[in-house]
């Protein structure tokens, strides 16, 4: 049973308490601490620059040529606050039950509700560092509606939210680089974590632009490096990002927690030809003005303005009246996979549905449409040629986010002393689904308001990392290792290319272990990886030398950690006999087609730790109990 | 209704470390009208790959158009023939069968080709270190309403913090000037009452900085705004002149 460490007390108290309750470190000794941070999306950038505020020494990493490229910058919708600026009711408690629930209960309640009590914090910080959020002729900031809750508490810049954050954790960032006391390393990659006694001390990592390995000696790690949706090939995620930081971490000791929690987001531009190298999102805001629907016919091939009213099926609203569209993505997804596979999806494939905006066109005028939406209509207008102010989009449920992580306790340290994980790289707050406009509120919570409090406890209880540290055999290991296994990748010289193998490896993960899992298809999903595994270390060719920028030896080395890491996602999703938010097992469904929980038998966290490639993994669990919630079926309807 | 088109590329390749490239012809064919440029380019080095021949090296990441990573020069024209576009959402029906497309990366004196289309643009984040932010700490914010903010002010703040940081401005630049990009980072800030308080050191260590890292001068030719992929405006460049001008004439700068 692992320990999470949640303090005592009333849950409304416990992060005032606990904050108290932690040791600080003087401010002449902060300067002694260096912090090691990988990854400079929201969370790695706003962890780095308030550890910097406060006076540690801070080095930071990231394999993009620029911190401000992280892809958190892609994030459109908004972030979740519990301002109640519209008063509409809204509360900490509100949005910590939303969570919750929108979580199909698979989350700590303590870790949310502090998530819940900071949201605030973040709105206020990022308009003061100058983010645009969208306002009202009064000057006051404006907000929308997201799925999964009956207020509007989302703040917003245009389409392009997690931009405009990005940009000003990465402003803050910058401005500690100027200062003197974060030193930033672009375009370099992190392939190691170096433990010694048990204890995280530091990384081996190459500068992709050189190909030198070089180690890094810390007193703390961060990992702020994501999530592992690209696992599946085709997702939302940018090309670069990753599972091998947190992978490495993990061969290194640290659990991974529910691998098996992905989100898949239902509003993404459907699949098109073999060549398709990612997929991308529609943000979820649409679904504010956007209603959707298919024909009531299987196989109409109609054009949709040819389908008159009685003939679609609006069926988010026919199935879900008091959510209507705007159900949470698990939900909205499966229903939408469910019409599809009942012979009515439309277009080419036969795998989409419409997204239509007409009636909003009519009720609110083209020009507020656009202006709540433009660059999301133009992007889509550009991928696929069609014009959503004229006919509706088509849209299909893609891979977004991954709920699971590493395992972290309530001071987001992993199991491994000294290695902490914030962001997506963890596993907390969001349970086995993510409502919209929460992934921002998450990052930047851990990073500005979160982490600074809880790594100065564990500074404070050790001293400073001396200064021959990287003497030590385990690092001189690890740089070899690390070096060793990427001449070997490139000494295979086969006939398969990298990407090959990840096209594979992405397939039998989407069509097993996707929308909708099942014991079979877990099970041959098990025995079909280890084989596409094997033959990557037989049969992957890579061009050029280590000793240069080398996209493909980059490549290359994220796919074989994906090669491993959808092993241990597999072994997850079939050890969970149930379904739950974004991990739905066909065998464990209500009547009515709804996810179907065993709060007897699984209310808790699966962590898993290594034991060798190939080999079963031992699982820990961590009980999830619930004193504030009540345990129920989700209903939206 | 998607087709497949030939090509005929021509791509610079430049090695590691190598001052001098060159150009070398690709045939890229049955290249199909609804594939993005990048997409297009992924394929022909999967080719190459198969082949035994060295891929092409090119910045990409997000694919939606919003990380800034991508970009290349296409026909003479950065980002390619497409207004308010970045090369990743460039799609194949923007050409004709049988065209020749000339493929280079961004020149400039401030940006230098690490390999094929890939440059060291670290020169923008050095002159954001200079003074492209607000100086608030974590957790020392007011209330996000303590400050109201007038809409058409904020409005015009979201158009110029809209940069992606690309770098196809300068690329567009006869003279290699990143003034648009800096234009727009000022302006972006100058909006807003809560830049205010550092708006005339900000502007002078800014503009300082991008003339060290060696980008021309601003002689109104425009072609930054038609190259850029989020469409700024031009007028930021003289919104970050008029900062640059009262700073220097006020009388609380040295």
């Amino acid at each position: 049973m692992l320990d999470s460490k949640i303090p005592s007390g009333p849950l409304q108290d416990k992060w005032t308490n606990h904050k108290f309750n932690l040791k600080l470190v003087n401010p002449a000794n902060k300067r002694k601490y260096t912090v090691l941070v990988v990854g400079t999306g929201l969370a790695g950038a706003s962890a780095a620059a308030s550890l910097s505020e406060m006076g540690y020494n801070v080095e930071v990493f990231c394999f993009q040529d620029s911190p401000r490229r992280a892809h958190s910058i892609a994030a459109q919708g908004g972030i979740n606050a519990a301002k109640n600026y519209p008063n509409d009711g809204d509360s900490i408690k509100r949005l910590f039950y939303d969570t919750i629930k929108g979580g199909d209960f698979r989350s700590r309640e303590a870790n949310v509700y502090r998530l819940a009590e900071v949201s605030n914090n973040i709105i206020d910080q990022c308009v003061a560092q100058g983010v645009p959020f969208a306002r009202e002729y009064s000057g006051y900031l404006e907000n929308r509606s997201f799925g999964g809750a009956q207020v509007s508490r989302t703040f917003y810049a245009r389409g392009q939210t997690g931009q405009q954050l990005l940009l000003g954790a990465y402003s803050a960032l910058m401005k500690e680089v100027s200062r003197g006391s974060v030193k930033m390393h672009p375009r370099t990659e992190m392939l190691d974590l170096v433990v010694i006694d048990g204890v995280a001390k530091g990384i081996i990592v190459r500068d992709l632009v050189t190909g030198k390995l070089t180690s890094y000696a810390g007193d703390a790690v961060v990992l702020a490096t994501g999530g592992y949706g690209n696992v599946f090939y085709l997702s939302t995620n940018a090309k670069g990002s990753n599972v091998t930081a947190i992978w490495r971490a993990h061969k290194k000791g640290a659990f991974l927690a529910n691998p098996c929690y992905t989100q898949i987001h239902p509003t993404c531009i459907p699949i098109h030809g073999d060549y398709q190298s990612k997929l991308t999102l529609m943000s979820e805001s649409l679904r504010n003005d956007g209603r959707v629907w298919v024909p009531k016919d299987k196989n109409d091939k109609r054009k949709p303005s040819e389908i008159s009213e009685q003939e679609r099926d609006y069926f988010l609203e026919r199935k879900y009246p008091s959510f209507g569209n705007l159900v949470p993505r698990d939900i909205a997804s499966r229903n939408a996979k469910e019409q599809c596979d009942a012979g009515k999806g439309v277009g080419l494939t036969g795998q989409a549905v419409y997204l239509d905006f007409a009636d909003a066109i009519k009720r609110l005028g083209k020009s507020v449409i656009q202006e709540r939406y433009s660059n999301l209509f133009d992007m889509y207008k550009k991928i696929t040629d069609d014009n959503p102010y004229e006919t509706p989009m088509m849209i299909y449920p893609a891979v977004h986010y991954t709920m699971g992580g590493l395992w972290v306790d309530y001071n987001l340290m992993s199991n491994l002393p000294g290695l902490f994980v914030i962001g997506e790289a963890n596993f907390s707050d969001h349970g086995a689904n993510r409502l919209g406009a929460s992934a921002l509120m998450q990052g930047l919570a851990d990073g500005y308001f979160v982490l600074p409090y809880t790594i100065g406890d564990y500074l404070a209880k050790s001293a400073p990392v001396a200064k021959n540290m990287m003497e030590h055999s385990a690092f001189q290991e690890a740089w070899r290792h690390a070096d060793e296994k990427i001449k070997y990748m490139l000494s295979i010289k086969g006939k398969r290319t990298v990407d090959d193998f990840h096209r594979e490896l992405g397939k039998l993960l989407w069509d097993k272990c996707g929308m909708a899992r099942n014991e079979s298809g877990l099970k041959e999903a098990l025995r079909r990886i280890p084989a596409i595994r094997d033959e990557f270390w037989q049969n992957v060719t890579i061009r050029g030398s280590e000793g240069e920028l080398n996209q493909t030896l980059e490549r290359a080395g994220r796919v074989a950690d994906f090669l491993e890491f959808g092993e241990l996602l597999v072994t997850d999703a079939l050890h969970r006999r149930e379904s739950c938010g974004g991990h739905f097992r066909e065998e464990f469904q209500t009547p009515e087609g709804e996810a179907l929980r065993d709060d007897e038998n699984f209310t808790y966290v699966s962590a898993w730790e290594y034991t060798g490639v190939g080999k079963a993994p031992n699982l820990h669990k961590e009980e999830l109990k619930f004193e504030e919630v009540h345990l129920s079926q989700r209903s939206y309807k | 209704m998607s087709k497949t088109i030939n090509l005929t590329l021509k791509v610079w390749r430049q090695k590691c470390g190598d001052p001098k490239g060159l150009f070398e012809t690709y045939k890229a064919k049955d290249v199909d009208t609804d594939m993005s440029f990048l997409e297009m380019l992924d394929v022909l080095n999967e080719r190459l790959i198969k082949d035994g021949k060295d891929p092409i090296s090119f910045d990409h990441d997000c694919r939606e158009g919003i990380c800034g990573a991508c970009g290349a020069v296409v026909n003479g024209q950065a980002h390619g023939p497409l207004e308010g576009t970045t090369l990743c959402q460039l799609h194949m029906r923007n050409f004709n069968d049988g065209q020749t497309l000339v493929i280079e990366p961004w020149r400039a004196k401030g940006f230098p080709v690490l390999k094929d289309l890939i440059v060291d643009r670290s020169s923008f984040d050095r002159i954001i270190q200079a003074g492209g932010f607000i100086s608030i700490k974590s957790g020392s914010a007011p209330d996000a309403h303590a400050i109201p903010v007038s809409k058409p002010d904020s409005d015009r703040a979201m158009d110029a913090a809209q940069c992606i940081g690309c770098g196809a401005c300068v690329a567009a630049c006869p003279n290699g000037s990143a003034m648009l990009f800096v234009g727009a980072k000022v302006s972006h800030f100058a909006l807003l009452p809560q830049g205010r308080v550092e708006a005339s050191q900000r502007v002078q260590l800014m503009v300082k900085q991008m003339d060290r890292e060696g980008f021309g001068n601003c002689s109104n030719e425009y072609e930054c705004e038609a190259a850029c992929p989020k469409e700024i405006s031009v007028a930021n460049i003289a919104r970050m002149n008029k900062e640059y001008r009262n700073s220097i004439l006020s009388t609380d700068s040295k």
